[in-house]
């Protein structure tokens, strides 16, 4: 028999989905170039669960893409209206959430935060903003941690962890109260071991955390996000359609 | 395990010199041992001799445990009854349950703020004492409740606050202070098959040493147990997953946890069943230890119930004594015996979500209490990734009954999908509140009746994250098929708005909120300010759209079942009680998010104006 | 969401627009719009609007709204708005978010009047306002719809002329608005 008999298949929004049995959803839809969107989960890291956009319907029970193994035969509703007003309502919070002045972020147009909620068609942060006081720690000679823009998606966390072999970053308090703090007595990333070659320092999906050498080296407006849509770059797999790229998402209409 | 979790001698602000740290650093060390997963252990001995966490100790677990300091920081910021500042040396903590809230709480606080002098939330500045709320300290039946330095304090009224007030002046020890402020009844008003039965004869093992595990478990599936902590899994399934669950070292690393967090609001059952059955809930952890091969035991103990810590370490001393906690328990007694096991207990830190049992794991794990995912369950990857059982301690009970008494005995009570008897906790509008055993399938109006609740409104059941009833439910049953329920059981009579409720459930959640998730971090938050908005007499139509919306993305998008349930009481009573809400609206449909005259006072101060232009009409 | 604001058959379109804690850049945007403003010309009529300069507002189809809002005045101006416009919509970053003007709300209103007007470089007279004609600062800025509530929002610093012709396209025919790829943009 071969490798593809021996495959099982989900649905995801009618499509078959081949996965090897200890996949999550997440990992087969992207292996198979199945765009989900994500923001705490990145390919190659811990499966996380913690934002909740890739909420997906699986079977009829709603759950995250990123941590639900992957089953034979089961239909999965991702791209449907409910769902995606789900989403739109979870970036909602992110956005009221923090400080996001995308048109003054360095990090706009490479921004995952941002580029997810174009894909999911988001107008407005609609609820109250609350506009939260927060820090910006300049301390560290190559990288800016701004506190501001932080979705607490713990990917620095993750990577400093188990890519870099240190432990850098942590997540404090709870509730909204929630902060990411670093390991020095300080507070400060510059009193750390923190180093601009970590994997930390380059995962952020938001502007959260900068070296600062890559701010607008790439000029607005042609940056990743830019220039196709996350849809298509957003870690799924190449297909050979991706070429089309940007020349066909132009023209996409979002909800 | 008593050095670090049991009742220091010194407590509560003793100055934080190094040479003292050190001494009860060392003691907790001595104690708990170095293991990364004590740390929450030794954070909360600290806490609990210097009413703060001293940096120099923090300093010091770094060194010993090999541990970060902000893995450290992180834990201290999470657990409410941890703090980096010091607190007074007498830390008054109110519970702010909503059956506190209707027995007058707020006003004794009132009262013991301007006795002693100090605000709410802030330490007088002579360092003496400190005053706050917490969430639900599970004395609703005896309540308006409190905390002073972590021990629990009953039926508080205006003469018992004034004598708080000069023993804390006189600076008293609590040693010193009346016995009768720390007496806790058990309110038992009605026993079944598992209550009316006090006594301890060890049945339970007996039968395990004679017959075995696998027969034990056969008993425990015939009698169809399930879960009492709410879920209402079965019981000898999670046994059995966890007995056949692969392990490093075959079965020697398998843990069983008694789940002693009780902290659902209007929930105090598992206090009683600690102080007057504790035996029983150790010989039914002992059971499952027996059934499924494993070496450990720890029983999470809420740290409002520290008060309980003493006597339940007696308990397991005697038990040790009597050779049925060890090494080789009932060896020689047959098949079944010959085993080893131990009971350790953990404290809690003031953290509803560590009652989820992934969350507890992490807090035994020494972390903060994050709910992890799912897969893997507990019973393959647990604590420390070992196959654990995570039962609540009335289940526990029940099965040291069962393996007495036989799987039929307890089919004889319940219905088929819910067998034998549920323990409640009543509490609110009613002339008996306590403890109630009722077979499962009991209506809700038998209960009010049995507990005097007259001219009921409502029945909050299986509490803050239950199902809110209107009188035409009454005659729903108490089962895992109708009104599934970890015992809580509030009653409002028709005197209370039910909008206290909302506002009391809100005000929970958002505090409750480990935080992990988006939507129940940032929800929860969104819901608190909409049901503050709606009682502030501020909101409009679409405020309540709003409220019913951000309640489905809680419910249908959280990570854990804290968020999943957070908001329901909000959707039962905007669907059952609308007028709760619809009274207080404003007559637009449409109102701004904030204050807009009072978003104008900074200003109007800093330029000396208060003309008519220098004021916005809340209405457009 | 997504009133209609289509007038009786031949009468014209009756727009307003106005620009509150914003930079005018959206305004900008408009007028960006090439070949295509002259279509619109056939089909709008202009109220009250920077671009035409009649200061009191009539009852309008279509109400533009630039910029968060900051002040006492813009609360009162957008209220008008509300009041007398079928259709409000909220263009731009500022007036969909707070947007740049916001980011004063890190920072507490007395050190933001402390350094405008008394500590502040090259001061001539400082000293904090007490003028009642100027209208007093909220203590933080707020995108419009936490004020009075809108019928459309059009993100972007500034919207790009395709994207306000995608907008006044729905809100003519009284659709939903659909944006592609290229026109959302929050930058
Ligand atoms: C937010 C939350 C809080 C919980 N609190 C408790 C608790 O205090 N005690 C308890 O036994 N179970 C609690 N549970 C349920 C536990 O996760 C778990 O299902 C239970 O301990 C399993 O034991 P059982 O099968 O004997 O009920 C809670 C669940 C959630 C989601
Ligand atoms: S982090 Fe992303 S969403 Fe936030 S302001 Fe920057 S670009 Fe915008
Ligand atoms: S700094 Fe960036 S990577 Fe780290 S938690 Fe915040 S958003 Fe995630
Ligand atoms: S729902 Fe999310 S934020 Fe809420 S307690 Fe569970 S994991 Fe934490």
């Amino acid at each position: 028999m071969s490798n593809d008999q021996q495959r099982s298949t989900f649905t995801l929004d009618g499509r078959r989905i081949p996965f090897t049995p200890g996949q999550t959803i997440m990992d087969a839809a992207l292996a198979a170039g199945v765009y989900i969107p994500h923001l705490c989960h990145k390919p190659g890291y811990a499966p996380h669960g913690s934002c909740r956009v890739c909420v997906v319907r699986a079977d009829g029970r709603e759950l995250s893409a990123c941590t639900a193994p992957a089953a034979a035969d089961m239909s999965v509703e991702s791209e449907v209206a409910d769902i995606r007003a789900l989403r739109v309502a979870v970036l909602q919070m992110l956005f009221a959430e923090g400080n996001h002045v995308c048109p003054a972020c360095e990090a706009s147009g490479n921004c995952t935060l941002q580029a997810v909620a174009y894909h999911c068609g988001m107008l407005t942060p609609r609820f109250p903003q609350r506009f939260p006081r927060r820090a910006v720690d300049a301390s560290h000679p190559d990288v800016i941690l701004d506190h501001n823009r932080c979705i607490l998606c713990e990917l620095c966390v993750r990577a400093s962890r188990d890519h870099d072999g240190k432990r850098v970053f942590a997540v404090s308090g709870r509730g909204i109260t929630s902060k990411l703090i670093v390991d020095a007595p300080s507070g400060r990333l510059g009193d750390t071991d923190f180093s601009a070659e970590d994997a930390a320092a380059h995962v952020c999906p938001v502007g959260a955390i900068l070296p600062r050498d890559e701010a607008f080296r790439v000029p607005i407006g042609q940056r990743r996000f830019d220039l196709a849509p996350v849809s298509r770059v957003g870690d799924v797999a190449l297909d050979p359609d991706a070429e089309v790229l940007a020349a066909d998402a132009e023209s996409e209409v979002l909800a | 395990m008593s050095g670090a979790s049991g009742l220091a001698a010194e407590h509560g602000g003793a100055h934080a010199d190094p040479a003292r740290i050190e001494r009860v650093l060392r003691g907790s060390l001595a104690a708990l041992g170095r293991g990364p997963d004590t740390v929450l252990q030794h954070l909360i001995a600290q806490q609990q001799v210097f009413s703060h966490v001293p940096d120099a100790a923090i300093g010091r677990l770094v060194e010993e445990l090999g541990v970060t300091r902000a893995q450290i920081l992180a834990a201290v910021d999470f657990y409410a009854f941890l703090h980096l500042t010091p607190r007074g040396r007498f830390d008054i903590l109110v519970s702010d349950n909503i059956t506190d809230r209707m027995l007058g709480n707020a006003a004794l606080m009132t009262q013991l703020c301007d006795a002693l002098g100090v605000r709410a939330g802030e330490p007088r500045a002579d360092g003496r004492v400190s005053l706050d709320y917490t969430s639900c300290t599970g004395m609703c039946d005896q309540g308006p409740a409190a905390l002073v330095n972590g021990l629990a304090l009953t039926r508080l009224d205006a003469a018992r606050i004034r004598e708080i007030a000069a023993l804390v002046e006189a600076d008293t020890p609590l040693a010193h202070w009346p016995k009768r402020f720390f007496a806790v009844s058990n309110n038992v008003h009605r026993s079944g098959l598992l209550l009316g039965d006090l006594e301890t004869r060890e049945a339970g093992l007996a039968a395990l040493f004679a017959r075995g595990g696998p027969a034990v478990l056969a008993e425990v599936e015939r009698a169809g147990l399930r879960g009492r902590g709410g879920a209402g899994f079965t019981t000898a399934l999670k046994w059995r997953f966890c007995r056949e669950a692969p392990s490093e070292n075959g079965h020697a690393d398998k843990v069983i946890v008694c789940n002693a967090d009780e902290g659902e609001p209007g929930t105090f059952k598992d206090r009683v069943l600690l102080s007057a059955y504790a035996d029983l809930v150790f010989e039914g952890m002992t059971l499952a230890a027996g059934v499924v091969g494993a070496k450990t035991g720890f029983l999470y103990l809420r740290g409002e119930y520290r008060y309980l810590l003493d006597h339940l370490e007696a308990v397991l001393a005697r038990r040790r004594a009597q050779g049925l906690l060890g090494t080789g328990i009932g060896a020689g007694e047959g098949p079944g015996g010959g085993f080893d096991f131990d009971i350790h207990i953990h404290l809690g830190a003031g953290a509803y979500i560590c009652g989820e049992e992934s969350a507890l794991i992490e807090s035994l794990e020494g972390k903060r209490g994050i709910t992890r995912k799912r897969p893997p369950f507990p019973v393959t990857e647990g604590y420390l990734d070992r196959p654990t059982v995570v039962n609540n301690v009335e289940t526990f009970l029940g099965a040291a009954r069962i393996a007495e008494h036989g799987g039929y005995w307890f089919r004889s009570e319940g219905t088929d999908r819910s067998a034998g008897s549920k323990i409640l906790s009543v509490s609110g509008d009613c002339a008996r509140p306590g403890i109630y055993e009722v077979p499962f399938g009991t209506p809700v109006a038998d209960v009010l009746a049995d507990c005097g609740a007259e001219d009921t409104q409502s029945v909050q059941v299986s509490g803050a994250a239950g199902v809110t009833l209107t009188p035409d439910e009454f005659h729903r049953l108490l089962a895992f098929e109708d009104l599934p329920t970890a015992g809580s059981f509030m009653v409002f009579d028709h005197s209370r708005d039910l909008l206290d409720m909302v506002r009391n459930f809100a005000g929970f959640f958002a505090h409750e909120s480990c935080g992990f998730c988006t939507p129940c971090r940032v929800g929860g938050r969104l819901v608190l300010d909409l049901v503050d908005k709606v009682a502030a007499g501020a909101a409009g139509r679409h405020d309540l759209d709003e409220l019913r919306d951000i309640a489905q993305v809680m419910r249908r998008a959280s990570h854990c079942g804290l968020g999943h349930t957070a908001a329901n009481h909000v959707l039962n009573t905007l669907d059952k009680f609308p007028h709760i809400y619809r009274d207080r609206l404003r007559m637009s449909d449409y109102t701004p998010s904030f204050d807009l005259d009072a978003a104008l006072a900074e200003a109007r101060a800093l330029a000396h104006r208060d003309d008519a232009e220098a004021h916005l009409a809340a209405d457009a | 969401m997504n009133m209609r604001a289509e007038p009786p058959v031949g009468q014209k379109v009756r727009v307003a627009t106005a620009s509150l804690a914003g930079c005018f850049g959206c305004h900008m945007s408009v007028l960006d719009m090439d070949e295509r403003i002259l279509d619109l010309v056939e089909r709008v009529d202009f109220d009250r609007t920077p671009l035409t300069d009649i200061k009191t507002l009539g009852p309008c189809d279509l109400g533009l709204i630039e910029g968060g809002v900051a002040n006492a005045e813009n609360v009162e101006v957008l209220r008008e708005f509300r009041r007398q416009c079928k259709v409000l919509v909220a263009v731009g970053a500022c007036a969909v978010t707070g947007g740049i003007p916001a980011m004063r709300n890190s920072v507490p209103l007395a050190e933001v009047l402390d350094e405008a007007f008394v500590h502040g470089m090259g001061l001539v007279n400082p000293g904090i306002p007490d003028d009642p004609e100027l209208p007093l600062l909220l203590s933080q800025v707020h995108p419009i719809h936490e004020v009075v509530r809108v019928d459309y929002f059009l993100p972007g610093c500034p919207p790009s002329a395709d994207a306000i012709w995608s907008l006044l396209t729905a809100v003519l025919e009284g659709g939903a608005l659909h944006l592609t790829w290229a026109q959302l943009r929050y930058d």
